[in-house]
C-alpha cells in the first residue's frame, strides 16, 4: 500500500467523533485548572501590569484631549513591541504551558491521563490548546486594555483615531500578533517542557535568542517567533541605541508568508513534543 | 501474540540504566485473579507498569487480550490500572474526578454521570464524593482511585497494592470486591504485601525476586513443585499414634508429629497424593475417627517462605 493510500485509509477510519469529545472534555478540565490555579496569579500580575500602570496614570492625570495622538500610538508599540512581546506573553507561556506537563510530572498526575484511552499526541493538542485559549484571553484582555487607556487619554482625538482612523486596524493587528506570540512561545515551552525537567535555563537560552535574534544570519533568524511577529506588529519600533537590541529590524517578509512561516514552525515544533510524549515513560521518582 | 483472553508476557525485559526492573518474563494469565507477590524492589509494580505502558520494556513483547497500549482508544477501554500513586488532580471533589475520568473515555454526559455515580457507590463513596480529595483520609483516596479504576467497566483490572491503608472492614470489603469481579471473568492482577488475604482470593499467584519470575501458577501446582520442602498435612483424628506408626514405614512420609493435646499429628510428605491414599487405607483398616484432614502449608505464604524466604508475614 502506497503512503497515500494508507493516509488516506487511516484519515478515512479515525474516530474523529470520539478524538473531538476527549479533546472538548481535555480542554474544558485543563482551561479551568489553569484559569484557577493560586500559581497563576503571577502571570495575571505580568499580564495586567502595563494596563494597570496606565490606569493609575490616567486616574492621576485624568484625559484633557491634549495628547499627541503619534505618540499615542508610539508609546502602544513600543510597549507592544518591548514588553508584551518580550517579556509579558513570553514570561506568561513560560509559566502556563510548561507548567501543562511539568505540573503534572510534579503532582504525580500524568499517569491518569497515560492510562485513559486517549492518544498522547490528542493529550499534547489539547494541552496546547487549553494553554493557547488561557494565555490569549489573559494576554488579549491586557493588551485591549492597554490600547484603550493610551487612546481614551487622548480625548476627542483618540477616538477620532480609533474610529475613524487606524486605529481599530492596529488593534486587530496587535491582538493577532498576540495570539500569534502565545502560539509560538507556546509550542516552545510545550516541547521544552517535554524535554527538560527544570524549564529556567532553556528558557533564558531562549529569551536570548528571540531577543537578538536580529543580529542572527538570515537563515537563523526564521527559526525565531520574533521575526515572524515584528514582520506582523502594526507600528515599527525605531530602533535606536540599546533599544536596536529589542527592536525590529529583520528583513521584510510579506504578512502572507509570515503568518504561514510561523504557523509552520510551531507545527514542528508540535510535531518534536508529539514525538518526545510518545517515547515518555512515568517515573515520578527520576522527576 | 497469542491468546486474545489472556496477558502475555513474551521474554520481556526492563532495565532502569544499568539497574534490573525485570527479566526474561515469560507468562500467560488467564482471566481470573492473578497475585503478584514478592518482597519489595522484586519487579512487581515494573511489571503492572510494563502490562499498562506507562513504562515500555526494554526488550520483549506484551499483548493484553491481544492489544497493545499503542492503540489507546482500545486498550483502555479494557483495561483499568489503579496505581500506587497516592496523587489527584489539585482541587477537585470524589466526584468530579471520576467523571473527568470518563470523560476523557469519550463518553457522553449524562452516562459519565451514571457511571461514575455508579463506580462511586461500589466503593461506598457515595456521602463523601461531594467534598474534595483533598480531604480524604488515605483509606478514602485508596477507594477513589479505585472508583476511577473500574468505572469504565474494564475487562482487565490491575490493582498495585490495593489493600494499603484500608482498614480490616475495608480490606474484607475490597476482597469480596475483587472475588466478584473475579468471578465475573474479568482478570484482575493484584499485587500486595499481605500474603493471608492474597491467598484467599487468588486463583493463580507470580512469585517473583530480583525482577525474576521464580513461580508460577495455582497455587496448589506451585507448592508441588516445591520438593524440596516436604508437604505438611494435619490430620486430625482419634488414635493418632496408630496412624503414626503406620505412617513410619512409608519412604515418602519425612515426620510425622503427634499433637500436644493427642488429637491428631502433623505429617510432612514428599508425596502427598500417596499419602492420602495411605490414610485412606489406615481409616478403613484401623477404624480411625478422622476429624479434619488439611494441608497446614499449600498458601501462598508458605509458597512464598520456601521459594524467597524471609518472614512471608509482609512482603
Amino acid at each position: 500500500m502506497t503512503s497515500f493510500a494508507s493516509t488516506r485509509k487511516f484519515f478515512h477510519q479515525a474516530p474523529w467523533q470520539l478524538w473531538t469529545a476527549q479533546l472538548t472534555a481535555l480542554i474544558q478540565s485543563e482551561v479551568k485548572r489553569n484559569f484557577l490555579k493560586r500559581r497563576s496569579i503571577w502571570i495575571y500580575l505580568v499580564a495586567f501590569a502595563p494596563a494597570m500602570i496606565l490606569l493609575l496614570m490616567v486616574l492621576k492625570n485624568p484625559p484633557t484631549g491634549q495628547d499627541n495622538i503619534q505618540e499615542s500610538t508610539s508609546l502602544m508599540a513600543n510597549l507592544f513591541q518591548i514588553y508584551y512581546l518580550h517579556v509579558g506573553i513570553f514570561i506568561g507561556c513560560m509559566g502556563i504551558f510548561t507548567w501543562l506537563f511539568r505540573g503534572e510530572i510534579v503532582e504525580k498526575t500524568l499517569h491518569y491521563h497515560f492510562l485513559s484511552p486517549l492518544r498522547r499526541e490528542l493529550l499534547v493538542l489539547g494541552k496546547f490548546l487549553a494553554g493557547m485559549v488561557t494565555t490569549t484571553l489573559i494576554f488579549a484582555l491586557s493588551v485591549l486594555g492597554s490600547f484603550s487607556l493610551i487612546y481614551a487619554h487622548g480625548g476627542a482625538a483618540g477616538r477620532a483615531f480609533v474610529f475613524a482612523g487606524p486605529g481599530l486596524g492596529h488593534l486587530a493587528a496587535y491582538l493577532g500578533v498576540t495570539v500569534l506570540a502565545c502560539l509560538g512561545y507556546g509550542s516552545i515551552f510545550v516541547a521544552l517542557s517535554l524535554v527538560i525537567k527544570n524549564p529556567i535555563i532553556p528558557a533564558i537560552f531562549v529569551l536570548g535568542w528571540e531577543t537578538f535574534h536580529a543580529i542572527l544570519p538570515a537563515l537563523l533568524q526564521k527559526f525565531s517567533i520574533m521575526f515572524y511577529l515584528k514582520q506582523l506588529s502594526p507600528v515599527p519600533v525605531p530602533s535606536n541605541g540599546f533599544l536596536a537590541l529589542f527592536s525590529v529590524g529583520a528583513e521584510p517578509v510579506s504578512p502572507w508568508l509570515a503568518v504561514p512561516g510561523l504557523l509552520c514552525l510551531c507545527t514542528a515544533i508540535l510535531a518534536f513534543a508529539c514525538f518526545r510524549i510518545r517515547k515518555m515513560e512515568i517515573s515520578y521518582l527520576a522527576d | 501474540m497469542t491468546g486474545s483472553n489472556q496477558i502475555v508476557f513474551e521474554n520481556v525485559s526492563k532495565f532502569y540504566g544499568e539497574v534490573l526492573g525485570v527479566n526474561r518474563v515469560n507468562l500467560v494469565l488467564p482471566p481470573g485473579v492473578t497475585s503478584l507477590v514478592g518482597p519489595n524492589g522484586s519487579g512487581k509494580t515494573t511489571l503492572m507498569n510494563l502490562m499498562t505502558g506507562l513504562i515500555r520494556p526494554t526488550q520483549g513483547r506484551i499483548s493484553v487480550l491481544g492489544l497493545t497500549p499503542d492503540k489507546p482508544e482500545e486498550f483502555f477501554r479494557l483495561v483499568g490500572y489503579c496505581t500506587q500513586f497516592d496523587s489527584f488532580p489539585k482541587g477537585v471533589t470524589g466526584y468530579e474526578f471520576i467523571y473527568q475520568s470518563l470523560k476523557l473515555q469519550g463518553i457522553s454526559g449524562n452516562e459519565a454521570q451514571r457511571m461514575a455515580k455508579e463506580a462511586i457507590e461500589r466503593v461506598n463513596m457515595g456521602e463523601a464524593a461531594s467534598r474534595r480529595i483533598a480531604g480524604y483520609s488515605k483509606g478514602m483516596r485508596q477507594r477513589m482511585r479505585l472508583a476511577q479504576s473500574i468505572a469504565h467497566h474494564p475487562t482487565v483490572l490491575v490493582l498495585d497494592e490495593p489493600l494499603n491503608g484500608l482498614d480490616p472492614m475495608a480490606r474484607a470489603e475490597f476482597i469480596a470486591l475483587f472475588q466478584a469481579l473475579g468471578k465475573d471473568g474479568l482478570h484482575i492482577i493484584i499485587s500486595s504485601h499481605v500474603l493471608q488475604e492474597v491467598d484467599k482470593i487468588s486463583d493463580q499467584v507470580v512469585l517473583m525476586n530480583y525482577g525474576y519470575v521464580v513461580a508460577e501458577g495455582r497455587i496448589h501446582g506451585v507448592r508441588n513443585e516445591v520438593k524440596e520442602h516436604p508437604m505438611q498435612i494435619l490430620v486430625r483424628c482419634s488414635r493418632p499414634n496408630v496412624v503414626a506408626s503406620r505412617l513410619f514405614c512409608q519412604d515418602h512420609v519425612v515426620e510425622a508429629k503427634l499433637h500436644p493435646d493427642g488429637k491428631g499429628l502433623l505429617v510432612r510428605t514428599q508425596d502427598a497424593d500417596q499419602f492420602y491414599l495411605l490414610l485412606n487405607r489406615i481409616v478403613i483398616d484401623e477404624d480411625i475417627a478422622v476429624e479434619t484432614v488439611a494441608p497446614a502449608d499449600d498458601d501462598v505464604n508458605s509458597v512464598y517462605q520456601y521459594l524467597i524466604g524471609g518472614s512471608g508475614g509482609t512482603v
